[in-house]
């Protein structure tokens, strides 16, 4: 299986729990998606388990939102391919704190 | 020379506060972990270096840690709580029924003989223990099964937040859960009945003496005394003497029996601290006087303890977890507000001062004797 050297930007509270730089590089098997991505995060950094997406469900966590290539993917099937330039790892797949509060 | 070590846990970071058995000069350590919801740290009674963190965020979910060397470094442990089962349904605030949801662990109770074991109180309420030091974590299912399709929220959320060992009967632990009472368990957690004779919620239940659905917010017990639990409700002040088969209330002269911490002296077990708060729908103390008020009777009568509190234009509040008490001769007893101070008294609460002003907003206070 072909793996993809693939960017992936941590907000920094997930950079302070996983005791990473601002930007870590993953292997991920293609196709590059939102869960191959995730998967590769986890087993990276299994101390963010459960801080994206929920542990049982695989769900994201409500006020955790997924950007790249200036769009909003949020909404998106977790199985659906990411934009080219994130997937040859030219950009990077953004994990965002969502906005919130005043 | 003894010492000790308090734990601070605030909206944005937890803090360590140390100092020598005099408890005149402070040292402050923290921020850890800034930015998160630090809901509650505790030591171990049999290694004191050994300490348990809730560390929380609306974002990001529930994450512990733990730490083998006295809050100096800590890492991360396990963070899954799955409810046994299918945990099916409990009352929601428009009284239909709603799914039982993990949200966070609002409360650690180390074992007060294994260092590998520990309980967490959770939200939604469930109780889940830990037998290899925080790594893996298992749910005690029978405590639900007392009419919890009943329990609702409190204001706070639906939360375990109260966890008393008795340590004269490793099977005997008691629980309060917001809004679903007082429950204990004589067989190590496995079966569970709920202690809530005697409570009265005239104002929040349609059945003031029902079983269950009161809004306890904190138990506090004498370890030399273990059958007598004082308990601060949503409303009124409580007393058993018979390990919660029957309460009565205590509050007397109290200004306002509206509160939320409750603690009792280290070596006197009828001296009982609690911080009255003007009503469930202002949450400051009533005219803008900090004063804790003890009672040296075990209740009924209680005197203002108002020296070096601020008396004027105070308007925080003291939440249910951030009052605590060490064991140092004379006791110590340390009170963190919401309005981020933390308050600590070396003499049993004649005269107060200030061990910072300036914290985030207080969740939660623990103090260690150390050695």
């Amino acid at each position: 299986m072909n793996q993809i050297q693939v960017q992936v930007m941590l907000p920094q509270h997930l950079r302070t729990l996983a005791r990473s730089e601002r930007i870590v590089a993953l292997d991920v098997p293609e196709p590059v998606t939102q869960r191959t991505i995730l998967d590769a995060l986890e087993a990276a950094y299994p101390t963010l388990r459960g801080t994206i997406r929920d542990m049982a469900t695989q769900q994201r966590r409500p006020l955790v939102r997924f950007f790249a290539g200036k769009q909003d993917l949020s909404h998106e099937s977790p199985d659906a391919p990411l934009p080219e330039a994130v997937a040859r790892g030219e950009e990077p797949f953004l994990v965002i704190g969502a906005m919130a509060g005043g | 020379m003894s010492g000790v070590r308090v734990l601070v846990g605030t909206r944005k970071g937890a803090f360590i506060l140390t100092s020598d058995g005099k408890r005149e000069e402070w040292s402050v350590c923290g921020p850890h972990f800034a930015g998160w919801e630090m809901y509650h740290l505790k030591g171990s009674p049999v290694d004191p270096n050994r300490i348990f963190a809730s560390q929380t965020s609306s974002w990001f979910g529930q994450t512990m840690q733990r730490s083998d060397d006295g809050g100096h470094t800590w890492e991360p442990v396990g963070n899954q709580f799955a409810y046994v089962g299918d945990p099916g349904t409990h009352q929601w605030y428009d009284g239909t029924q709603h799914p039982w949801e993990f949200n966070r662990v609002w409360r650690l109770e180390p074992s007060l003989t294994d260092p590998d074991t520990v309980y967490a109180g959770v939200e939604d309420a469930a109780l889940f223990r830990s037998t290899d030091g925080g790594q893996t974590w298992a749910e005690l299912p029978g405590l639900r099964e007392v009419k919890g399709n009943l329990w609702q929220p409190g204001a706070g959320g639906m939360c375990l937040h109260t966890i008393v060992l008795d340590p004269n009967d490793a099977n005997r632990i008691f629980v309060a859960i917001s809004a679903a009472g007082a429950f204990r368990t004589d067989d190590g957690g496995t079966t569970w009945v709920p202690i809530n004779k005697g409570l009265r919620s005239e104002y929040e239940l349609p059945d003031p003496d029902a079983d269950v659905g009161h809004c306890v917010h904190s138990i506090a017990m004498h370890p030399d005394r273990p059958d007598v639990l004082f308990m601060q409700k949503h409303w009124d002040v409580m007393r058993t003497d018979d390990a919660g088969a029957m309460w009565r209330e205590v509050s007397g002269n109290l200004p306002s029996d509206f509160g939320f911490p409750i603690a009792v002296h280290a070596h006197e077990p009828d001296t009982v601290y609690v911080v009255p708060i003007k009503s469930d729908s202002e949450h400051f103390p009533p005219d803008g006087k900090l004063r804790v008020y003890r009672s040296r009777t075990g209740g009924d009568e209680w005197e203002p303890l108002t020296k070096g509190l601020p008396q004027e234009n105070c308007y925080v509040n003291v939440l249910r977890d951030a009052m605590a008490v060490d064991k140092l001769d004379d006791c110590g007893i340390y009170v963190g507000t919401t309005g981020g101070q933390v308050y600590a008294s070396n003499d049993a609460g004649d005269t107060w001062t200030p061990i910072v002003r300036d914290l985030p907003s207080v969740l939660s206070v623990e103090v260690q004797t150390l050695p």
